[in-house]
């Protein structure tokens, strides 16, 4: 059990990354109760739109100089694509049957994938990703890379501003109404259109910078990487408790650790040996999920609310 | 009416969209049948990766065996008879090899196909060729029990395909050889195994720990990942902890290089070794610096050092392909090579005609059999299961971000 919190570590870094993609499901989810199954796929994107915002700078470019432009174009990439599919793709159904958008989701996320897949240069295969050079930081107990650093601050820092920026700003408590109510906020004046266009870029503001700390973190990043890391955020929201954004976090970093920590040590309990491993821990960490379902069917910081269907 | 055709224009795309991810295979259309004059066209397939993560390897057998069809139809090999490539995409997955395997035996035209990369693959298609008795040659797939039959570790070898052929070695030497090197020649005694849960991975890290444990060295852990993962910080961390001198992976270098990756970031400075799906250029352009001392087996020597493919190289280098002939380049020229050679022995048999195509495909299948010629990767031949009679293998080390020839040999059971 020495490595423990190395462990613990690894367990929080990568549930920080799957927590910065579930804010997009959970966002989108509370206010029009959508599961925008394409949110993986804009998660990918932010990060061939980073890797390209670094092609583009001349070679030799410190990548502390180049990461703010890299964030940036990140950004800009996953939210236009985000707000494309918004006016493109679900709102010309909305009200449609709840099937119908989910399908489209589904196929807009095939769509993106392949699209990425045919029209960006030499992404058939994976796309190296640049990476801080030097060694990692040792922290006595564990060690974490540089490139981590970058996730270690941007997600309580997004956190922290969604925060604030749900529960303070004019635009963030229209967007509590229209998530409450969308009819009567709509009643009162509030431009729903509009804030459901918000949600779906903050999401993917917030997918973009998950993209580049996974980058960063794992050097490299090709065109299917949104599935399973999207398949896992949206774990995480269902997990927290999804239209929630902090559950999405809690989501998020209660299955990174339960992934590192089924990975470590599942095996050593006597009897599961066969059972532990990297080849198991996916199995636990949806285990877990189900437990935390029977018991909390709402997730972790849910609310119970009554089906407005 | 603004909403109802923005509607329709938004069905339109996403449907247009789908359609054209569903049909991923870019197999060309039956393109030029047979040309002037009275000579026969036959269509040799090939099926392989040619997107995806392992592309790059794919793409090298494709060029390969289309150099080995475009030098057949210059020397004019076998008089009378017009050679073609159709080029099939399997995207590494069983299920689309089985579907071009349908396609290519549904071709009366087709006499033999190269390919597939993947062992799982080579698996899938196996059945289809042999109810059709039309001969696959593959270049690298290294699963023994294509062709010596599952039960082929407690002896009773049996062959599974009649149709079957393969100009590559197995993982019965390829891990025992990489097993033996490491324990003999580097004396690291401590080894973690990992491996991928696939049928090629996970077949290739058993012969390893097979013959490493009978060596006298210990395996400290074992653990399987999934290798559509990014993450493998919490198995990196485990080898750290387990102070294993070295890391046997089975497995493919998309998995491969982020783990070995990944591994060295935990604080372990092991080299990660593994089989010939980690020999790719691509293996150190995703590991970067973290790539430096891991090594790859593969099967044959090393290209670049025999004489018989220096013409094979030049020729590649003249011919201006866009990707590098990677791994299996050498193998896939010869695997084309050795139907090409095939045919011929049965149009030469047959007054220099090719027979009815139901025969032919027979034929051709028998005559591959006893075709032996000095090929790219040495001498290629087929013994009674189908394997190669070449046993040559060769260990490489990741030196300066290049991989580099530090063991050739002959591995005798």
């Amino acid at each position: 059990m020495n490595d423990l919190p190395q462990q613990l570590a690894n367990g929080l870094l990568l549930g920080a990354l799957y927590g910065l993609i579930a804010i997009g499901y959970t966002m989108v989810y509370g206010i029009v109760q959508l599961i925008n199954f394409a949110h993986g796929e804009i998660f990918m994107i932010g990060g061939f739109g980073a890797l390209t915002a670094f092609l583009i700078l001349p070679t030799g470019t410190s990548l502390l100089i180049a990461l703010p432009v890299m964030i940036l174009m990140a950004m800009a990439c996953s939210v236009l694509v985000a707000m494309g599919a918004e006016r493109f793709a679900y709102r010309p159904l909305r009200g449609a049957p709840r099937l119908a958008p989910l399908i489209t989701a589904i196929g807009l996320s095939i769509a993106l994938q392949q699209a990425i897949w045919a029209f960006y240069p030499d992404a058939k295969k994976a796309r190296p990703f640049p990476e801080f050079e030097g060694p990692r930081f040792d922290l006595g107990a564990f060690t974490i890379g540089r490139g981590d650093l970058f996730l270690l601050i941007a997600a309580p820092v997004c956190m922290i501003a969604l925060g604030v920026f749900v529960s303070k700003t004019r635009t963030g408590r229209a967007m509590q109404a229209t998530s409450q109510d969308p009819d009567t906020a709509k009643l009162m004046g509030i431009n729903t259109d509009r804030i459901i266009v918000t949600a779906f870029a903050i999401g993917a503001a917030f997918a973009a910078i998950a993209a580049v700390a996974h980058g960063l973190r794992y050097g490299n990043v090709d065109f299917r990487m949104g599935f399973i890391a999207g398949l896992k955020a949206f774990t995480a929201a269902v997990l927290g408790g999804i239209g929630n954004i902090y559950g999405a976090m809690i989501g998020g970093l209660v299955l990174g650790l339960a992934e590192a920590m089924a990975t470590a040590y599942i095996e050593n309990i006597p009897g599961m040996s066969q059972l532990g491993g990297g080849a198991w821990k996916d199995v636990w960490a949806f285990v877990l999920l189900i437990l935390v379902l029977l018991l909390r069917p709402q997730g972790l910081l849910g609310q119970r609310v009554a089906d407005r269907a | 009416m603004r909403h109802r055709s923005l509607f329709i224009i938004t069905t339109a795309v996403t449907a247009g969209a789908l359609t054209l991810s569903a049909c991923g295979s870019r197999g060309d259309s039956d393109g030029g049948s047979s040309g002037g004059g009275d000579t026969t066209t036959v269509v040799i397939g090939l099926d392989a990766p040619l997107s995806g993560d392992l592309s790059a390897l794919g793409q090298g057998i494709k060029n390969s065996a289309d150099l080995a069809v475009k030098t057949a139809n210059k020397n004019k090999e076998v008089p009378g008879v017009t050679f073609k490539l159709e080029p099939l995409d399997d995207v590494a997955q069983a299920a689309t090899g089985q579907q071009n395997a349908t396609k290519l035996v549904g071709d009366s035209k087709v006499m033999g196909v190269v390919g597939p990369l993947n062992s799982d693959v080579g698996q899938s298609m196996q059945k289809v060729f042999d109810s059709a008795n039309l001969a696959l040659v593959s270049p690298a797939n290294t699963n023994p029990s294509l062709t010596q039959g599952k039960d082929w570790q407690t002896g009773k070898k049996v062959r599974g395909s009649k149709t079957y052929f393969r100009t590559s070695t197995t993982d019965a030497v390829q891990g025992p050889f990489a097993a033996r090197y490491m324990y003999n020649k580097k004396k690291l005694k401590k080894v973690y195994v990992i491996d991928d849960k696939k049928t090629y991975g996970a077949g290739l890290a058993a012969t390893f720990a097979g013959e490493f444990k009978k060596l006298g060295g210990t395996v400290v852990g074992t653990d399987h990942i999934n290798p559509e993962d990014k993450d493998f910080s919490a198995v990196a961390s485990k080898v750290a902890e387990a102070k294993a001198d070295f890391v046997y992976y089975g497995g493919e270098y998309p998995a491969g290089a982020p783990l070995a990756s990944q591994i060295k970031n935990a604080g372990a400075k092991i080299p990660t070794v593994g089989g010939d799906a980690l020999f790719s250029a691509e293996y150190v352009k995703l590991a970067k610096k973290n790539a430096e001392g891991d090594i790859a087996s593969s099967v044959g020597a090393p290209l670049e050092t025999l004489d018989t493919a220096k013409k094979f190289i030049a020729d590649y280098d003249a011919a201006g392909y866009k990707d590098a002939y990677e791994a299996y380049g050498g193998y896939a020229y010869d695997s084309a090579w050795a139907i090409i050679q095939a045919v011929k022995a049965v149009v030469e048999g047959n007054d220099g005609k090719l027979p009815e195509s139901k025969d032919a495909r027979g034929k051709v299948v028998a005559a591959l059999q006893d075709v032996t010629f000095d090929g790219v990767s040495g001498s290629v031949g087929f013994d009674e299961f189908g394997d190669t009679t070449n046993r040559q293998l060769s260990l490489y080390e990741v030196k300066d971000g290049k991989h580099v020839a530090v063991e050739v040999g002959k591995f005798e059971g």
